[in-house]
């Protein structure tokens, strides 16, 4: 963490790029959580010259701060709320930038089984029977609508006890789930960049209906005049091209890959 | 669990190694608390004075109105400024959403009233005090006032650093309206909320305790420049 801010300042420092344009994002948590944005962004000032101000929120939160034309442009992860956002004129295109996926983490000992599930819904299923402790997110976020999805596959009503909605962000859920050693869902980037894994452990992945497609998609000028449409198109240049694919394919923690480069150029 | 002494080291290194993000958080903080503490202050303490002196209708009422409103939520605050300074918002067109002006807003609406009640009892108990002396050297309505305050600023001065306390450690609205960004609105309190949420425990405890040793210094600078609290100078 320290190291990365002191490579932030160093690199804002060290920028040749002379006019320093400042353009606002609203990004999920789970993309910041995972460190990857400190990576990105002393390079897109370094290559552009642009500030990217980053306002880290759930994506339902994202979208509204679209909506009301108070960011330029929003980097988020759930297709159908994206969809949505389009189709009712808030956004000018929506252009997909990268994916990784979602995992199920739980205590070590894993009371549930997740381990053997054979689909995601396998493992929520299980996780229900024995009415494991399960935190979720609750906050409208693209990871806590892709559970909830899930869990309506599952032909699952999440209601009880045992299921804690906790209405906050990625890193203070997996706090929670880490002080009641209970069952969580999250996306693999936040899950390796957390510092306080206690007794959780990964259970399980790998299922394709976890897969997590994050799009970049800028506020559409003609609602919102005030937006910098030129500045958000330059990010979109520069998020869907080599450097970007260099950079977010190279990012690993502990020898993982956190996410996958998928722009078309 | 151990966090806690970590945090101890980790606040002690961010301090010696001359951070240089750490110093640009405080600076921060410390700019815009203290702006909102000296608007809240010209704003509370005169009214606070101006209800002590003078006997109107509704006085009760705004007095208790004024007390009630020192409990006023900081979330609650956050969200009416953010709803009033978004783009969609009635004073979208300034575009102060995200910045440390609309933060400094939303501690001025947080303190003021709690100057504004402190004042108010302060003065009052002094007024009962001057009451015959100034009645009877006819002075005018606002030169009582002012000599009340010049005479209670020992005790205003409590008033003041109650409003600092309140506003630097608060997280609720400035989280809010401030979107704890990176190099433009981040403070102390909203990079702990942050350290907190990424699990890294240490360092936000560390930032904690660099951020109460930092109350601390502007408490102990300001009872030195003003001289209070030593013997000899009541």
């Amino acid at each position: 963490m320290k190291l990365n801010w002191k490579a932030l300042v160093a690199a804002s420092l060290l920028a040749t790029a002379s006019s320093a344009e400042t353009l606002r994002m609203a990004v999920t948590t789970s993309f910041y959580n995972s460190g990857l944005s400190e990576i990105l962004l002393p390079a897109i000032k370094a290559d552009t010259g642009l500030d990217v101000e980053l306002i880290v929120v759930g994506t339902g939160q994202a979208l509204r701060l679209g909506e009301a034309g108070d960011v330029d442009a929003i980097l988020v992860h759930a297709r159908a709320a994206e969809e949505s956002f389009l189709a009712q004129g808030f956004g000018s295109h929506r252009r997909e930038i990268m994916y990784n996926d979602f995992v199920f983490i739980g205590p070590a000992d894993d009371p549930a089984n997740v381990t053997a599930a054979k689909s995601a819904v396998e493992a929520l299923q299980s996780i229900a029977a024995i009415q494991a402790l399960f935190v979720s997110r609750g906050d409208d976020s693209g990871t806590n609508k892709k559970e909830l999805k899930l869990w309506a596959e599952a032909e699952i009503a999440p209601v009880g006890r045992w299921y804690r909605a906790v209405g906050s962000g990625m890193g203070a859920t997996l706090n929670v789930a880490s002080g009641m050693n209970a069952y969580t869902f999250s996306d693999r980037a936040s899950w390796l960049n957390f510092g306080n894994k206690g007794d959780l452990a990964l259970l399980y992945a790998g299922d394709p209906a976890l897969f997590n497609q994050y799009a970049y998609i800028p506020v559409n000028p003609d609602r919102w005049p005030h937006v910098r449409y030129d500045l958000a198109m330059q990010l979109e240049s520069w998020l869907t091209g080599e450097k970007a694919a260099e950079l977010i394919n190279g990012y690993t923690i502990n020898g993982e890959h956190l996410f996958i480069f998928n722009a078309v150029p | 669990m151990n966090s806690i002494g970590q945090g101890f080291w980790e606040a002690w290194r961010l301090i010696i190694t001359f951070d240089p993000d750490l110093y640009e958080i405080i600076f921060l903080s410390l700019q815009v608390t203290v702006a909102a503490v000296i608007i809240a202050s010209v704003i509370g303490l005169p009214f606070g004075a101006w209800l002590a002196v003078n006997r109107f209708r509704f006085r009760r009422y705004t007095i208790a109105v004024l007390n009630a409103l020192m409990g006023l939520p900081p979330v609650v605050v956050g969200l009416f400024v953010y709803m009033t300074l978004s783009r969609a918002g009635p004073l979208g067109g300034f575009g102060l959403l995200f910045s440390p002006s609309a933060m400094i807003i939303a501690q001025v609406i947080i303190i003021t009233p709690l100057i504004a009640s402190i004042s108010h009892q302060t003065i009052r108990d002094l007024w009962a005090e001057y009451h015959d002396l100034l009645i009877s050297m006819h002075a005018t309505r606002a030169q009582r006032i002012m000599a009340l305050l010049w005479d209670g600023k020992r005790a205003l001065l409590t008033a003041t650093l109650a409003g600092f306390g309140r506003a630097i450690g608060e997280v609720g609205a400035i989280m809010i309206v401030g979107g704890n960004i990176e190099h433009a609105t981040r403070v102390l309190t909203t990079a702990i909320t942050l350290e907190t949420s990424k699990g890294n425990f240490a360092f936000a405890m560390g930032l904690g305790l660099v951020l109460i040793m930092m109350a601390v210094l502007v408490n102990l600078l300001i009872h030195t420049v003003g001289k209070t609290e030593r013997t000899g100078t009541w």
